[in-house]
């Protein structure tokens, strides 16, 4: 077993990042995550020489991520929801010149300034684009302190198979909290020479450009077909997630992140009082688990959908279950945390008492 | 004249001592898409013989952010990065802060340089972020056909000004320059031009120089370029060089701005 830890989520992806080799975090602090960049100013660059930049605001960051990132090199970023926002032209440009990087998005409550608490109100931005233009980011949704720290090495692993960025979609409540958590062995940083990766031309070969410039529409239509064979394979080859009590369900609550603990509560004390609830967490939000989805559908009596914003991956459950069975929404917004209890009182309210 | 004997002609043309111009390998042997009498061209020319004689084409790295310039890396023979419109500083801030040992450079118009990309500049300058920025003031967004800038002078009709600049509502041209100079961070910044043979010349001194001081480490160099826009000014190459004689260069005065101290 690895060394095991009591660490707060933000803390122990930054530890994450350095035991991956990571060789540089460009950010702006902004709560709920300003750890990450002061865990990192504290203890990257003096242990494995990571270049730990705080720039002078979300633009900048992702525009160096794209610069570091176009060497070849392992460069992530974090912030928070105002943050991601000024990010989302550079994360568009990143998609289409096919760079890998990691960032991460600890959300917390809008729209607008909003509150530092705890929401998932980005889940459109994250996995339908955010950005102009026809992109996808590859999303990873943490639900414990554990898979903050994990999910760092896994992101940089899927966001250089794909040359596309990767975004681990969290909140302000996994970030905060403190767990016990078990960190993976310290790797040095290595550099790799990539054939497309700007380094100076090489001496016996051709200049390398990264740019996502095509004037020609036969060209840019090109490049959007070879992303979206891209986009393919990920849903063919990256869908994550995790089930409980499916065999017996009748019902299933769904959820994702911090909310999907929640609901596996509701769903332990649903079973208390006789109800035959299963539990279905995606772990990757793009490409969405849309298999398991179908597939429970066909015989179950209902799926209920807990978020912490209006409702929006329940579109993504929708699409997936076309109507083969009844999809209800519960959600909280603003920074509220829904209970337990309160779930299942709506879960019964909407399929027990209504049937 | 009917020349039957096309091959004795050429060469007669091509000795050596009749050579007027040549293109230096840095530089793709394409054609440009630049306007007829552009300062891109000449700008473009000459950095590249810079990093011939310098032997460093293997070793620079460039940025070429959105304006007319956004095509640098189709003629420039060397590694290269296309920037979204303002981020070229950082951009090449995440390139120099992974590759210390490289040369890099920016390549800026006005309009990506001073205004939407005013804070990325600032601040790479302030930090002292050691690589070269080449500015290209030609007082207008050409890429976009003709609005104004940050550059553009007071009085200066532009699709945007179209009764001219007027500084009470529109601002004062911005010399960026001047601003970021008395930054500790900042080494070098020069302001030069390309409208005359002599201008030419000592711009790409100026070039030159400012790749030394990264050699040695000196930190954030700019070399602003008073340049043209025939086009978009609706001129001749030759009127808009005059105009930049005439009329810019009063108000953007040529020459180094400041200089850092060298040990020998
Ligand atoms: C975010 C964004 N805003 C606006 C534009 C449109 N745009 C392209 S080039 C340009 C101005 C370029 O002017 P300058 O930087 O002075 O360079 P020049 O073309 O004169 O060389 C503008 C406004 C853009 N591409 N991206
Ligand atoms: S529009 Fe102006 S700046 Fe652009 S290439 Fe033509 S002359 Fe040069």
């Amino acid at each position: 077993m690895g060394e095991v830890k009591l660490m707060k989520g933000n803390e122990a992806l930054a530890e994450a990042a350095i035991r991956a080799g990571v060789d540089a975090y460009f950010g702006y602090p902004i709560t709920p995550q300003s750890e990450v960049i002061e865990y990192l100013s504290r203890e990257a660059t003096k242990r494995t020489g990571m270049v730990v930049l705080q720039a002078e605001s979300e633009v900048a960051a992702i525009n160096m991520i794209y610069g570091a990132a176009g060497c070849g090199k392992k460069a992530m970023t974090t912030s928070s929801s105002p943050g991601i926002s000024l990010m989302q032209e550079g994360l568009s440009y990143i998609a289409s010149a096919e760079l890998p990087c990691l960032l991460a998005n600890i959300n917390r409550g809008g729209p607008g300034l909003g509150t530092i608490q705890p929401a998932q109100g980005d889940y459109f931005q994250a996995v339908k684009g955010g950005g102009h233009g026809d992109y996808r980011l590859l999303v990873l949704a943490p639900y414990n302190v554990q898979e903050m720290a994990d999910f760092v090495k896994l992101g940089f692993e899927l966001a250089f198979k794909y040359r596309n960025p990767v975004m681990i979609l969290a909140d302000g409540a996994l970030g905060q909290m403190m767990e016990k958590v078990e960190l993976p062995p310290q790797e040095q940083r290595v550099h790799i020479e990539y054939p497309w990766a700007t380094t100076g031309k090489p001496k016996n070969g051709e200049r390398r450009v990264i740019t996502s410039l095509h004037i020609q529409p036969e060209k840019m239509e090109e490049i959007n077909l070879r992303l979206q064979r891209k986009y393919k394979q990920m849903q063919e080859e990256e869908v994550r997630y995790q089930t409980k009590n499916l065999d017996d369900a009748e019902y299933i609550f769904t959820a994702f992140g911090l909310v999907s603990r929640i609901a596996m509560k509701a769903m332990d004390l649903g079973r208390q009082r006789g109800y035959k609830i299963g539990w279905i967490r995606p772990i990757t939000l793009f490409p969405f688990p849309t298999k398991i989805f179908a597939e429970v559908a066909q015989r179950v009596k209902g799926i209920l959908d807990i978020e912490m914003n209006s409702g929006q991956m329940v579109e993504d459950v929708k699409l997936a279950v076309s109507g083969a069975t009844r999809v209800e929404f519960y959600g909280r917004m603003g920074g509220v945390v829904p209970t337990p209890e309160e779930i299942l009182e709506n879960f019964e309210k909407m399929f027990i008492k209504g049937e | 004249m009917a020349v039957d004997n096309v091959d004795v002609l050429v060469e007669d043309v091509v000795k050596p001592e009749n050579l007027v111009y040549r293109r230096p390998s840095t530089l793709l042997d394409v054609e440009l898409h630049y306007c007829p009498g552009c300062g891109h061209s000449t700008v473009h020319k000459i950095f590249m013989e810079v990093v011939e004689e310098m032997g460093i084409q293997n070793d620079i790295i460039g940025v070429a952010p959105v304006g007319c310039a956004v095509f640098a890396y189709n003629y420039m023979d060397v590694d290269m990065q296309q920037a979204a419109h303002g981020r070229a500083c950082a951009v090449a801030t995440g390139i120099k802060r992974m590759l210390p040992d490289k040369f890099v450079f920016t390549y800026q118009g006005d309009g990506d340089l001073a205004a939407i990309g005013g804070n990325e500049t600032l601040h790479a300058a302030n930090r002292g972020e050691n690589f070269l920025v080449i500015f290209i003031n030609n007082a207008v967004y050409g890429m976009t056909s003709g609005q104004m800038a940050p550059t553009t002078i007071e009085g200066m009709v532009t699709t945007t000004s179209p009764y001219g600049r007027d500084p009470k509502t529109m601002g004062w041209p911005l010399k960026f320059g001047e601003l970021i100079a008395p930054l500790p961070g900042v080494a070098y910044v020069t302001r030069q031009a390309v409208n005359t043979v002599q201008n030419v010349r000592r711009t790409k001194k100026a070039l030159q120089r400012a790749l030394e001081y990264q050699k040695m480490g000196l930190g954030f160099c700019l070399v602003e370029i008073v340049s043209n826009c025939p086009s978009n000014w609706k001129m001749t190459p030759i009127e808009s060089n005059n105009y930049v004689q005439n009329v810019l260069i009063p108000y953007y005065p040529l020459g180094d701005i400041k200089v850092p101290e060298v040990k020998k």
